[in-house]
C-alpha cells in the first residue's frame, strides 16, 4: 500500500510544511492529481499523486512540519487498512531522520536522505567515511598528470593507500586507453580517450553504457542547476490564424529578397517586443539579487543528438525579422555542426523552445538559467469554438510559460504572457 | 672540487675543522679563538690542537667557565672589527649563552640601523649516540634556525666542514657552526687547495630518480649509506644535503623532489616543528603538484635521549628506520624496481 511521503522539492530543503490538504480521506486519486500543498523555505508547491487509487489516509494535519521522505498520507485499495508502521513513524517526524525507503514506496519522489554538503576530512588515515561519501583521492602528482593527459581522475582505480590515485595508477590508466582505442570513427564531440565503452555492444546484454560526451554533461548540470529554481507554469491558448496568415504574406510578398521567416521567427521578435514592456521578465536570480537585463537576447532551444544547443539571438527587440530570420537559419545550422562560437549561445535573457514541429500539443519546459523564464511553444491545432452561435473552428497554438519564481510572481508572469498572447494575435504589433 | 689540477687528501672531519681555523688564524691578524681549555687542553676534541703554541695566547683564549661572559665577549670584540671563533664545549651549555646569542648577536646589526655587523662564528658539537645522557645529547638546530640574524651550518663531511668554516669565519653575521660528536673520525677527501663554500647551497650528494632524502650533518651519512644499499635493488634514491639549516636552500630541495616525486627527510632532531616540517612547508609550497605522495620524516623519539646505551640507539634515527619508511613510500605508489645495480664499492 503506498505511502506519499514529502517530496525533495529543491537542493536545499530538509523539511517542507503540508500547508493544505486538497484531496480528503476517501477521495479517488489518480496519478497526477493535487493532493495538497507544501511550503518549502522558498515557495508553496503542489503535492501530487503519484499513484492510481483512494486516499485511505491523511497523516499529517495542516500545518505540520514534515522532514524529506516522512509519510504523508497513504493511498490504497479502499479497504481501510492503513499501515501502523507508517502512522507510527508520523508520530516520530519532528526527528529530521528520513525513514528508509521501503520497498513499496511510491518510486518518483525517492526520499533521497539529505546529505551533509561535505564531511569533515577524517584526521586520522583510518577513520575514512565508506565508498560512497568519500572524497577523491589523488595525490597531486597524479591528478597533474590525469589532468594533463585529459583523463577524468573519477575514472581511475587508485592502488595506493585509502584507494588513493597515485603517478603509477595515472599511467597505467593512460597505457589502457592508448592500447584499448577502438578504431571507430569518432564522433566530432566525443571528448575523447578513456571514455569509450569498455566492451562493444552485443545483444546478449541488458544495457549498454554509453559514456557521456562533455555536451551530455553540461546538459544534465544545467538542468540539474535548474531544478532549484522553483518553477511555476502559465498556459494560454493563441489563436493563430492571423499569425499564420502574417507569416505566408511576408513570405510570398519578400520572396525575390528571399525572405524566410518561420513561426519560430515570429515568436522570437513577438517575445522580444513584448519584454520590452515587462523587464522582470527579462531579469535572472543572482543569489543575493536579481539582475535586470538592459539587452533583450532570445535564446532558441536546438535539439541536437549530443544534448541541447540555445543559440542566442541578441538585442532581437532591435532587429528585423528578415534579420532574425536570417539568423536563426546560420544559428541552427552552425549549432548542428558543431561551430557556434561562446558568443553565440552565451548571454540569453530569455529562452523559447518549439516542439510544434513535432506535432507536441502542449508542454512545460525547463527552465535554462540563470534566466527566470522558458516559454514552451505547442503545435498549432484547429479546434472547434461557438461565436455568436454558431460552432466555428480556428487554429490555436498552446504556450507554456515556465517561470522561476524566485524571480517572477505569478502576477507578472501572467500579465507577460497575456501581452503575448495579443502580440501574437494581432501580428502586425510585432513589427513595431 | 673536480677540477683536474686539484688533488685530495683524505683526512678526518676534526681535521678539516683544525685546518680550517690554522687556516684563518694565519690569514688574517683579526681572527681570534676563544672558550673553554681549548689553548693549553688543546680543546675537549683536539680541533685546536697546537694552535696556541703556534698563534700565542693573544689570538688563542682560554675562557673560565662562563658561556654567557666569553659569548657576550666575543659579540663585544666582532663589534670593535675582530673576529671571533668562540668554542662552546658542547652544544647543550649554548643555553647558558642563549640571551647572547638570539638577543644580542643575532639582532645588533638589525636593531641599530646597520651600523655594526657582528662577524663572529660560535662552533659547538651536539648530537647523541656517545652515551652522555640527555642533557648532554642534545640536537637543538631548531632553536637557532628559527632566529633571523644567525646563519646556521651543520657540513656532513670534512670537506664541506673546512669548506663551510672558512665561509662562516669570512662571514659578516654571527654563524652558528654545528659539529656533531660522531663526525669526528669520519674521513673524507679535502682539496688541498683552499676552497671556500657557500652559505645557504646545499648540495646533492647523490643522485637518484625514485626518491629523495633530505637530510643534515650526521644523518647525511646514513642517507648515504642507505642510498647505496638499496641501490643494489634497483632503486634509486637521491640524497640532499641541506649544509645550511638558515639560509635554507629551499630551490635544490624543490627541485630535487620534483624530478623524484617522494621525498623523506631525515633528521636527528625531534620530530614535531623540526627541520622536517620545515622542509615539508617548503615542499608543499614549491613542489606539491610533483608529489606523488606525503612527505615523510624520520626524526628522533620525542623523548629526553636515554643513557643507556641500547634505549639511545633505539630513540636516535637509523638506517633501518629510514628504509622501512622508503619502503612503505615505495609501496604506496605502485614503485617496481629497476634492474639492480652492482653495488656501488664502499668508501
Amino acid at each position: 500500500m503506498p505511502e506519499v511521503v514529502m517530496p525533495r522539492l529543491s537542493d536545499t530543503m530538509e523539511e517542507g510544511v503540508l500547508s493544505r490538504w486538497l484531496k480528503k480521506e476517501g477521495d479517488t486519486v489518480r496519478q497526477g492529481d493535487v493532493l495538497g500543498e507544501i511550503d518549502t523555505d522558498k515557495a508553496t508547491m503542489e503535492l501530487e499523486s503519484f499513484e492510481d487509487g483512494i486516499l485511505e489516509k491523511l497523516l499529517v494535519p495542516e500545518g505540520t512540519t514534515v522532514a524529506i521522505g516522512q509519510p504523508l498520507a497513504v493511498i490504497g485499495d479502499g479497504s481501510g487498512t492503513a499501515r501502523p508502521e507508517a502512522e507510527a513513524a508520523v508520530s516520530a517526524s519532528a526527528s529530521s531522520v528520513p525513514s528508509t525507503p521501503r520497498a513499496s514506496a511510491p518510486p518518483v519522489p525517492k526520499p533521497t536522505p539529505a546529505q551533509p554538503a561535505s564531511s569533515p576530512a577524517p584526521a586520522s588515515a583510518d577513520a575514512r567515511p565508506d565508498a560512497s561519501t568519500r572524497r577523491l583521492l589523488s595525490s597531486p602528482l597524479a591528478r597533474r598528470e590525469a589532468v594533463r593527459h585529459g583523463l577524468d581522475p573519477t575514472t581511475i582505480t587508485g592502488t595506493g593507500p585509502g584507494g588513493r590515485i597515485v603517478r603509477a595508477d595515472v599511467e597505467a590508466a593512460i597505457a589502457a586507453a592508448e592500447t584499448e582505442q577502438p578504431p571507430v570513427e569518432e564522433e566530432p564531440q566525443s571528448t575523447g580517450r578513456g571514455t569509450q565503452p569498455d566492451q562493444p555492444p552485443s545483444s546478449a546484454q541488458a544495457s549498454v553504457e554509453i559514456p557521456l560526451t562533455q555536451m551530455r554533461k553540461v546538459t544534465a548540470q544545467r538542468l540539474t542547476e535548474s531544478a532549484e529554481a522553483p518553477h511555476f507554469y502559465l498556459t494560454v491558448v493563441v489563436g493563430v490564424d492571423a499569425l499564420f496568415r502574417f507569416r505566408s504574406e511576408v513570405n510570398e510578398r519578400f520572396a525575390d529578397q528571399d525572405v524566410k521567416v518561420s513561426v519560430t521567427d515570429l515568436l522570437v521578435r513577438a517575445c522580444a517586443v513584448t519584454l520590452r514592456h515587462h523587464p522582470q521578465v527579462n531579469s535572472s536570480w543572482a543569489g543575493d539579487k536579481i539582475l535586470a537585463h538592459q539587452r533583450i537576447n532570445i535564446g532558441v532551444a536546438v535539439a541536437l543528438d549530443e544534448g541541447l544547443m540555445v543559440p542566442v539571438v541578441t538585442g532581437a527587440d532591435d532587429k528585423s525579422l528578415n534579420t532574425i530570420a536570417a539568423q536563426t537559419q546560420s544559428l541552427a545550422e552552425k549549432a548542428r555542426s558543431g561551430t557556434l562560437k561562446l558568443n553565440e549561445f552565451s548571454g540569453g535573457t530569455f529562452t523559447i523552445s518549439n516542439l510544434g514541429m513535432f506535432g507536441i500539443d502542449n508542454f512545460t519546459a525547463v527552465i535554462n538559467p540563470p534566466e527566470a523564464a522558458i516559454l514552451a511553444v505547442g503545435a498549432a491545432t484547429d479546434e472547434p469554438y461557438v461565436q455568436d452561435g454558431e460552432l466555428r473552428s480556428r487554429r490555436v497554438m498552446k504556450i507554456t510559460m515556465t517561470s522561476d519564481h524566485r524571480v517572477l510572481d505569478g502576477a507578472i508572469a501572467a500579465a507577460f504572457l497575456s501581452e503575448l498572447k495579443r502580440t501574437l494575435e494581432d501580428p502586425l504589433r510585432i513589427v513595431i | 672540487m673536480t677540477s683536474e689540477q686539484t688533488t685530495n687528501t683524505v683526512i678526518t672531519y676534526r681535521q678539516a675543522l683544525h685546518d680550517a681555523l690554522r687556516n684563518e688564524l694565519a690569514r688574517d691578524k683579526n681572527v681570534i679563538l676563544l672558550g673553554e681549555e681549548i689553548g693549553i687542553f688543546e680543546g675537549s676534541y683536539k680541533i685546536t690542537a697546537g694552535l696556541l703554541a703556534e698563534f700565542g695566547p693573544e689570538r688563542v683564549r682560554d675562557t673560565p667557565i662562563a658561556e654567557e661572559g666569553f659569548v657576550g665577549a666575543a659579540i663585544g670584540a666582532a663589534m670593535l672589527g675582530m673576529r671571533p671563533v668562540v668554542e662552546i664545549m658542547t652544544l647543550n651549555f649554548s643555553l647558558i649563552a642563549m640571551d647572547q646569542i638570539v638577543n644580542h648577536a643575532a639582532k645588533i646589526y638589525g636593531m641599530f640601523g646597520g651600523q655594526t655587523p657582528v662577524p663572529m662564528v660560535i662552533r659547538m658539537p651536539g648530537g647523541g649516540g656517545q652515551q652522555l645522557a640527555a642533557t648532554h645529547s642534545q640536537n637543538l638546530e631548531v632553536w637557532f634556525a628559527h632566529v633571523p640574524g644567525l646563519k646556521v651550518v651543520a657540513p656532513s663531511n670534512p670537506a664541506d666542514a673546512k669548506a663551510l668554516l672558512l665561509a662562516s669565519i669570512r662571514d659578516n653575521d654571527p654563524v652558528i657552526f654545528l659539529e656533531n660528536l660522531s663526525l669526528y673520525n669520519t674521513k673524507g677527501e679535502v682539496p688541498n687547495v683552499e676552497h671556500v663554500a657557500e652559505i645557504g647551497k646545499a648540495a646533492v650528494a647523490r643522485e637518484g630518480t625514485d626518491l629523495t632524502v633530505i637530510s643534515y650533518s650526521r644523518a647525511t651519512t646514513v642517507a648515504l649509506e642507505v642510498a647505496r644499499q638499496l641501490a643494489g635493488e634497483g632503486i634509486s634514491i637521491e640524497v640532499v644535503d641541506l649544509r645550511s639549516l638558515r639560509p635554507l636552500d629551499r630551490e635544490t630541495v624543490c627541485a630535487s623532489v620534483r624530478k623524484t616525486s617522494l621525498a623523506v627527510v631525515l633528521e636527528d632532531d625531534w620530530l614535531s616543528y623540526g627541520i622536517g616540517a620545515e622542509i615539508s612547508a617548503t615542499l608543499m609550497e614549491g613542489a606539491f603538484d610533483y608529489l606523488d605522495a606525503p612527505v615523510r620524516r624520520v626524526a628522533a623519539a620525542e623523548v629526553p635521549l636515554p643513557y643507556a646505551k641500547p634505549l639511545e640507539l633505539a630513540a636516535l634515527p637509523d638506517a633501518n628506520d629510514l628504509i622501512k619508511v622508503i619502503r612503505e613510500l615505495l609501496d604506496a605508489t605502485g614503485f617496481t624496481p629497476a634492474a639492480a645495480e652492482p653495488l656501488d664499492s664502499a668508501i
